[in-house]
This record gives structure tokens, C-alpha cells and sequence, in this order.
């Protein structure tokens, strides 16, 4: 594993590990493995290890970095920082990986709690119980967190109800809920404005900063979408 | 033992240096804007990354219930302590029922208030910064509002009368040439559209917040890449253009990823005169390599590291006496 890994500075304080150039499961698998190695692994300066479709964002502190007694002097902070990448990657790994998480989410579909789910039925020419019944039949894979805390990006959408976003986006949309945006899935931890067809929504809060990790989705997670009826919403709230 | 605000100026929050090790989760570094002026406000009350006030384009009138240190930096908000003109850039005295009244930045658009032993509020995901959009640190999670009263520590009057010369540190000016490194899609825009962005001035929009800077330029920019890209990273100081092709310059309270192409990248170095610019300022970008921008703002800490040094050893010939004693 780890075959065709290249490097390039994000920033004078942060530099990407690049996977690949496409969303897929290998690459997001080798991310998430390199992920935790590089988090058991760090060079002295290092700050934090984002991880994203493709790629690694590793923020450094240059200052440690500048005055590490680890780095030739002959030697760019890049390059030592490369170099200890490097070796990392062509040490022969154990599986780090732990089982995925399964996590279900609750929805309440239609209705005031997914005000575009008639329009997405209609869109696909399938009754509202059909578009559910889509919608809850895929295992999803959280693929990373980014846009909003706690806000996961979601592969795994049955294109069959891939809908456009819309024409005019919605001023708020509510904590919880749950949209489609072409062909992308998810929900929205907080109010926000936002242009995705909203067809549900959950009680789970997704962001939870009294905890750590602060977030009820984490990257690697596998998610499905349980629909609830409004009594046993009203069991979560 | 408290702070009360009497007028919250136009936008004051409470920040420190950041909140680091949760952009995985989503959760944005976010800290002061200008972290330079924030950081000297430190130096000077000889503390680390406590919760400061920072001041946006006019700042807020408070009232102090406890004897107290501050220091006040950045941008110039002709500061009055109970009706007297009072100096920046040095730690400042302040008694019980003390009033500093701040106007409108007469250059600059954000200031620092510094307070000895910093503001009580909560630490939220290891620091005390106001997050608005997760309604998340500072007070309450949000701007200062007439009314809020703001826990501190009462700190003993020292007499110290010894000032930061801030001009060898950070510029005011409207009209400023900001250092670049090259973006990761550099490569994909157009020979005309990098000549453009370094060539031509670009204008700061009205819209200019913490989170981002709109730009504008009457020719805009182009690039022969796909129109979404997969989302990565992004940091402070990312340049993206956005299909409109005008760029927008991510501040402070970005979010940790983006999608659109990233021309280039503001060296960490001259983020602090990025951060105080007020709209309709006029920018023009140069390029560094990589190792310039590092060696810049090595040198910036080194000085940084100086100053420290001669305050926690108390040599005050390393600074100019203040006349107002």
C-alpha cells in the first residue's frame, strides 16, 4: 500500500500528502490508515493531520521545526518534513485500522420536517415512499469533515435520486437536516442557509463540544439513514 | 471582579491565538485576525495565548470593577481612559471603576484589548475563541452585546512605563503589496490571468469579514481546470477564485476545506496587514518561494522572541521610555 504518494506545500506552515486524484474507498481507506499513523507518529513541530477525500493536510510549527535538533542544517523544513513522511510510508504497516463504526441516524422524512421531499419525488417521478425507501437502503461511508463542524461528506448516494440543488437557496435551513445536493448527501449540524433538497431531518445533534472527539460522525464511519415516525422523534427531543 | 460593557463598538469579540488539533472534525482554528498586534498585547502583560479583546473599525466603551492591567494594540481607536487620551503599545494601569472609551480606527480596522491574567471565559476545544457560525467560545458564543459582563482576575497596578515601537512590526497603510507563495493550482490558471494577478491591483470589497475578503479586479481571473474541484484543505490566507474569477482571500475563521482553485497563498508573515485592511483598500500580490516565506517569518518571531526576552529580564533599554509615565 501507500504506491504513488506525492507531496506539495498547502501554505509556508502546512503541506498536502496527495492519495490519489479521485474519490474512492482505496484511497479513502490509505487515508485513513496513514491518518493514524501519522497521529501516533509525529515529527516534533507537527500541529495536526487534516485528512480529506484525496489528501492530507499536515500543519507544522516552523519555529520548532527551525530550531529542531533532528533536521540537518543543510536541509529545508520541507524537505526534513518529506523525507519523515516518506519514511513512514515505506515502513511495512500493521493494520491500524479498527472495525468501521456502524452509526444510525434517525430521520423524520416529509412533511415540515423535509419540505422538498415532494419535489424530489416529482422530480424522479417515484412516490415520496419510494424516494425513503432509497434513501435508507444504502450504507453510506463518511468520507471526511469539513464546510461546518461536525458536517460529514457522505459517499454512497443511489444515483437513481441524485437531485440538482435549488434554483434559489433557502435563507435557513434547520439544525438536523438531512438534503440531497446532486449527488452528495448529509446533514446540516447547524442553521445555515444552503441550497440542498431537504427531505428529513434528525434529532441527533452532530456536533458535540462538550465531548472528544467532538463530532457523532467521524471520518471512516459507515452510516445508514433509519426512518422514524413523529412519536418516536418526539422520544429524542 | 468583572468587565462591563457599556457600548459593544461595531463588532468586538473575545479571541485568542486559536483552536488547533479539531480541523478533522470540522472545527475551525479561527483566533485573532491580527496575530501579531494580538501577540505584542501578550508580550507586554508577559503572558501566553490568553482571551483578549478584539475591536472591529469602532471600538467599544467598557468599564472595569476591579484593578487591573491592560494593553492596548493594533489599529489606532484613540483610546480614552476616564476622558484622557491613552497611550498604546504599553501595559496600562487601570483602577476600579475605570472607564476606556474607544472611537472609530483612524487607521487599521481591528485592535487588540489585552487584559493581565486574559477574560474567565470558558475554554471550549482548547481555546477561548469566538466561533460565531457553531455559536462556539468566547462569550456566549458570540459579538459583545451592551450589558454582557465579562469575568477577569484582579491584578495588582504595576508602574512598567516601557512601549512596543509597533511600526517595525506592522503596517497601517491602505495600499499594500502582500507576499505569496504559489497556490497548489497555480499551474491550471491561464499565462494571462497569472499575469494579471500579479501585475494589476486588486480592490477589498464591503464584503470583508473574518472569514473571508472579497476582492475585485475589473479583468478577473481564469483557469482551464475542471469547475469542482474535490475538496481539501484550505487555511488562513488561501486565495481561491470562484467561477465568478474574482478572488476571495480566507481569513481567520475560514473553514477547514474548500473546492474552488487556489491561485496562491498569503505568507503567514503578512497575514496581520492583510487582517487590517478596511474595505475598498487596494492590495497587489508578489511571489516569494517557499523558503522566503519561511525565513520572513522566522526573522518575525525572532524579533518577537527578543522583545520577550528583554521584558521578562526588565531591560527596559531595550525599549523607549513613554512620557507620559
Amino acid at each position: 500500500m501507500f504506491k504513488h504518494i506525492t507531496f506539495k506545500p498547502l501554505n509556508d506552515c502546512a503541506l498536502l500528502v496527495v492519495f490519489g486524484d479521485s474519490i474512492s474507498i482505496t484511497t479513502h481507506k490509505e487515508i485513513q490508515q496513514f491518518h493514524k499513523i501519522i497521529e501516533q507518529q509525529p515529527f516534533h513541530g507537527m500541529i495536526e493531520a487534516v485528512p480529506s477525500y484525496t489528501s492530507i493536510c499536515i500543519y507544522y510549527d516552523i519555529v520548532k521545526l527551525v530550531n529542531s535538533p533532528l533536521r540537518k542544517h543543510s536541509q529545508s523544513i520541507y524537505d526534513y518534513i518529506v523525507t519523515y513522511l516518506q519514511s513512514l510510508l515505506q515502513k511495512n504497516v500493521q493494520n491500524f485500522l479498527q472495525a468501521n463504526r456502524m452509526i444510525e441516524i434517525p430521520v423524520i422524512y416529509g412533511g415540515q420536517f423535509g419540505p422538498d421531499l415532494a419535489f424530489v419525488a416529482n422530480y424522479h417521478q417515484l412516490s415520496e415512499a419510494e424516494i425513503i425507501k432509497r434513501h435508507t437502503a444504502e450504507e453510506y461511508t463518511v468520507y471526511m469533515l469539513g464546510f461546518a463542524p461536525g458536517f460529514a461528506f457522505l459517499g454512497g448516494l443511489d444515483e437513481t435520486i441524485a437531485t440538482p440543488r435549488k434554483e434559489v437557496p433557502r435563507l435557513t435551513i434547520p439544525a438536523g437536516s438531512v438534503g440531497i445536493g446532486g449527488q452528495q448527501t448529509g446533514v446540516y449540524p447547524f442553521e445555515t442557509p444552503g441550497g440542498w433538497q431537504i427531505i428529513g431531518r434528525t434529532p441527533q445533534r452532530l456536533f458535540l463540544p462538550e465531548q472528544y472527539p467532538p463530532t457523532f460522525l467521524q471520518a471512516g464511519d459507515r452510516v445508514r439513514f433509519r426512518a422514524i415516525s413523529e412519536q418516536e422523534w418526539r422520544s429524542f427531543v | 471582579m468583572t468587565i462591563s460593557v457599556l457600548k459593544p463598538g461595531l463588532f468586538s469579540t473575545i479571541q485568542d491565538n486559536g483552536r488547533y488539533a479539531n480541523q478533522q472534525y470540522g472545527v475551525i482554528v479561527g483566533g485573532a485576525m491580527d496575530r501579531l498586534s494580538y501577540l505584542i498585547g501578550q508580550l507586554l502583560l508577559q503572558q501566553e495565548n490568553e482571551a483578549a479583546i478584539e475591536i472591529t473599525i469602532v471600538g467599544p466603551t467598557l468599564r472595569f470593577d476591579v484593578d487591573t492591567v491592560i494593553a492596548i494594540t493594533g489599529a489606532y481607536f484613540s483610546p480614552l481612559l476616564n476622558g484622557q487620551p491613552c497611550p498604546m503599545w504599553r501595559p496600562i494601569a487601570i483602577k476600579a471603576g475605570s472607564i476606556l472609551q474607544c472611537a472609530a480606527a483612524t487607521n487599521g480596522a481591528r485592535g487588540y484589548i489585552a487584559i493581565k491574567h486574559g477574560i474567565q471565559v470558558p475554554v471550549v476545544l482548547g481555546s477561548r475563541s469566538t466561533y460565531l457560525r457553531a455559536k462556539l467560545g468566547g462569550f456566549n458564543g458570540r459579538a459583545l452585546q451592551r450589558g454582557d459582563i465579562l469575568p477577569i482576575i484582579a491584578s495588582k497596578v504595576t508602574t512598567s512605563n516601557y512601549f512596543i515601537r509597533h511600526e517595525d512590526f506592522i503596517s497601517f497603510s491602505k495600499d499594500v503589496t502582500i507576499r505569496v507563495t504559489s497556490g497548489t493550482e497555480w499551474a491550471g490558471f491561464t499565462e494571462e490571468s497569472k499575469q494579471v494577478f500579479l501585475s494589476t491591483s486588486f480592490q477589498l470589497s464591503k464584503d470583508a469579514d473574518r472569514m473571508g475578503y472579497r476582492l475585485q479586479n475589473p479583468i478577473g481571473l481564469t483557469h482551464s481546470l475542471q469547475k469542482d474541484l474535490i475538496s481539501e484543505a484550505v487555511t488562513f490566507g488561501t486565495i481561491q477564485v470562484p467561477p465568478s474569477g474574482q478572488p476571495i482571500i480566507l481569513m481567520a475563521d475560514c473553514q477547514t476545506t474548500g473546492g474552488y482553485p487556489k491561485i496562491a497563498q498569503v505568507i503567514r508573515a503578512d497575514l496581520p496587514k492583510l487582517a487590517q485592511l478596511q474595505p475598498m483598500a487596494t492590495i497587489r500580490f508578489t511571489v516569494v518561494s517557499l523558503e522566503q516565506a519561511q525565513q520572513i517569518y522566522i526573522k518575525q518571531q525572532q524579533q518577537l522572541a527578543l522583545i520577550n526576552y528583554a521584558l521578562a529580564n526588565s531591560r527596559p533599554d531595550f525599549f523607549e521610555h513613554c512620557s507620559e509615565g
